[in-house]
């Protein structure tokens, strides 16, 4: 059997992910995670606290409280269930930093977890970094224009 | 084409084995017959690279011990692991005043270890040798994967890095003799999913399979099992499926490490176990006590690996592979 055709019948074999049931409970887990913050949102409003503060501090409470689930070995779990229901959320970004950061504790604080942390994290800080400035230019350039 | 089986005159033993695993090996279908393990996988380490040695060093122990030779009778260490350059194995051999020959096959080492162990003591260059292999879920995870705390969804066909050490004592004395040895190619068939190893190496049981019976004396029923390791569910039903293209059926005595040390349903490896340790810890606690008691007379051992780094994958490469065979019988 040549390559290519092994690729296509090893494809056309391979049990496929459950995309209906992820689906399903990626809505209900993330939609989940999403009304706890909206609960948070309106408690430190009803607290006193402004609209823009308020949505800083629902936003630490989640990346918080990720990093604890994290910690504790609970994240895993729940993801694995979950899917992108836990990835999508500001919880998947924190759980994809602690996550490195607790394995990488035996290499030490520099070489370890210092020069690893944003192993998988990185390249969305990169790229979101790299678009924001782009996006900037073209807004900056736009508004002498038109401004 | 001249014969590619290498047949051992002196035919050489097994004269001992001994397998240490973590907990989900220990929780699994063949868990009663372990010697060691471990309820946290560290095996009493603060690192899980050590933890690997530590297994290592165990099953080294153990083996020797239970062959009732000591280490100075033993003339030869083979080990190998999945850590890149091979740390597992050399923390672990520095702990023993025995010669020491690194070697790396991916999941085919234990196949590898045994093959050419029991090739030196055929030739009568050296008296014994004990061959060892290992693997770790946690430090494998995280040299070809993911951190082990990362929340992520595995596909159907990926397969879980067994944690565990299998040790083998070969010498002339024992009850199960290594007959025959078949070296492996490496074949790349173009699969590039790291989840799913399986179909990346069952290209080579194929070639590795297809060559023996091409040239041995012996029908595929002549074996009581013919056994991989560890191709996973995906791997296994792809080899069965292509070799009758051949004109080999193994359906009826084929059984695979992978899918023997956990239970596929229960335990959530999706399509079974893999890593150097896997068909170690299998053939170490449940086959060769099997042969040793005459209930199998012979078994042809596939060691199957998948020889990429994450580091070819990210360029594009696909995985190559290659399954060493070792005849086994105690007839």
């Amino acid at each position: 059997m040549k390559k290519q055709e092994y690729v296509e019948y090893v494809e056309k074999r391979a049990k496929r992910s459950p995309i209906l049931k992820n689906c399903f409970f990626a809505f209900v887990i993330g939609g989940a995670i999403c009304t706890l913050g909206q609960a948070f949102l309106d408690l430190y409003k009803h607290l006193g606290v402004n609209e823009d503060d308020a949505g800083t501090l629902t936003s630490i409470t989640l990346i918080f409280t990720s990093c604890l689930l994290t910690g504790l070995g609970i994240f895993d779990n729940i993801a694995r269930v979950a899917g992108a229901g836990t990835l999508v959320p500001i919880t998947g970004f924190a759980n994809a930093v602690s996550s490195q950061a607790i394995d990488t504790k035996s290499e030490g604080y520099v070489l370890g977890v210092g020069a690893k942390i944003f192993t998988i994290a990185g390249p969305v800080i990169l790229y979101a970094i790299l678009s924001g400035t782009l996006y900037g230019v073209i807004y900056y350039v736009c508004t002498l224009i038109w401004g | 084409m001249k014969n590619p089986i290498i047949k051992l005159k002196n035919q050489p033993r097994i004269s001992a084995s001994y397998s240490v695993v973590g907990h989900l090996e220990k929780q699994g279908p063949l868990g009663e017959l372990f010697d060691e393990y471990s309820d946290n996988d560290k095996f009493g380490k603060n690192t899980w690279e050590k933890a690997e040695s530590e297994m290592q060093l165990r099953a080294v122990k153990g083996a020797i011990k239970k062959s009732g030779l000591k280490e100075y009778d033993i003339d030869l260490l083979l080990a190998g692991d999945l850590l890149n350059q091979c740390v597992g194995s050399n923390y672990a051999t520095t702990n023993f005043n025995i010669p020491y020959l690194g070697i790396y096959g991916a999941c085919s080492t234990c196949a590898e270890g045994l093959g050419l162990g029991a090739c030196l003591v055929d030739a009568q260059t050296i008296d014994s040798c004990c061959a060892v292999t290992s693997s770790h879920y946690c430090s494998s995870e995280r040299q070809f994967r993911f951190p082990l705390e990362y929340g992520g969804q595995r596909a159907p066909t990926a397969q879980w890095t067994a944690t565990g050490s299998g040790a083998f004592v070969i010498s002339n004395e024992g009850n199960v003799k290594i007959t025959e040895v078949l070296f492996g190619k490496a074949i790349d068939k173009g699969i590039t999913d790291i989840n799913n190893m399986g179909a990346a190496m069952a290209p080579s049981a194929i070639d590795t399979i297809v060559r023996y019976f091409e040239k041995s004396e012996h029908s595929p029923d002549y074996f009581d099992k013919i056994i991989t390791g560890d191709l996973g569910f995906e791997g296994s039903e792809i080899l069965k499926d292509l070799l009758l293209g051949y004109g080999i059926d193994i359906r009826k005595n084929h059984d695979d490490c992978g899918l023997m040390l956990f239970d596929k349903e229960k335990q959530d490896v999706h399509a079974g176990g893999s890593g150097c340790g896997c068909s170690a810890v299998v053939m170490a606690s449940h086959i060769l006590p099997l042969l040793e008691q005459g209930k199998l007379g012979d078994v042809l051992f596939l060691g199957t690996g998948a020889l990429m780094s994450p580091m070819t994958l990210f360029q594009g490469g696909s995985i190559p592979a290659i399954c060493h065979l070792v005849h086994l019988s105690s007839r």
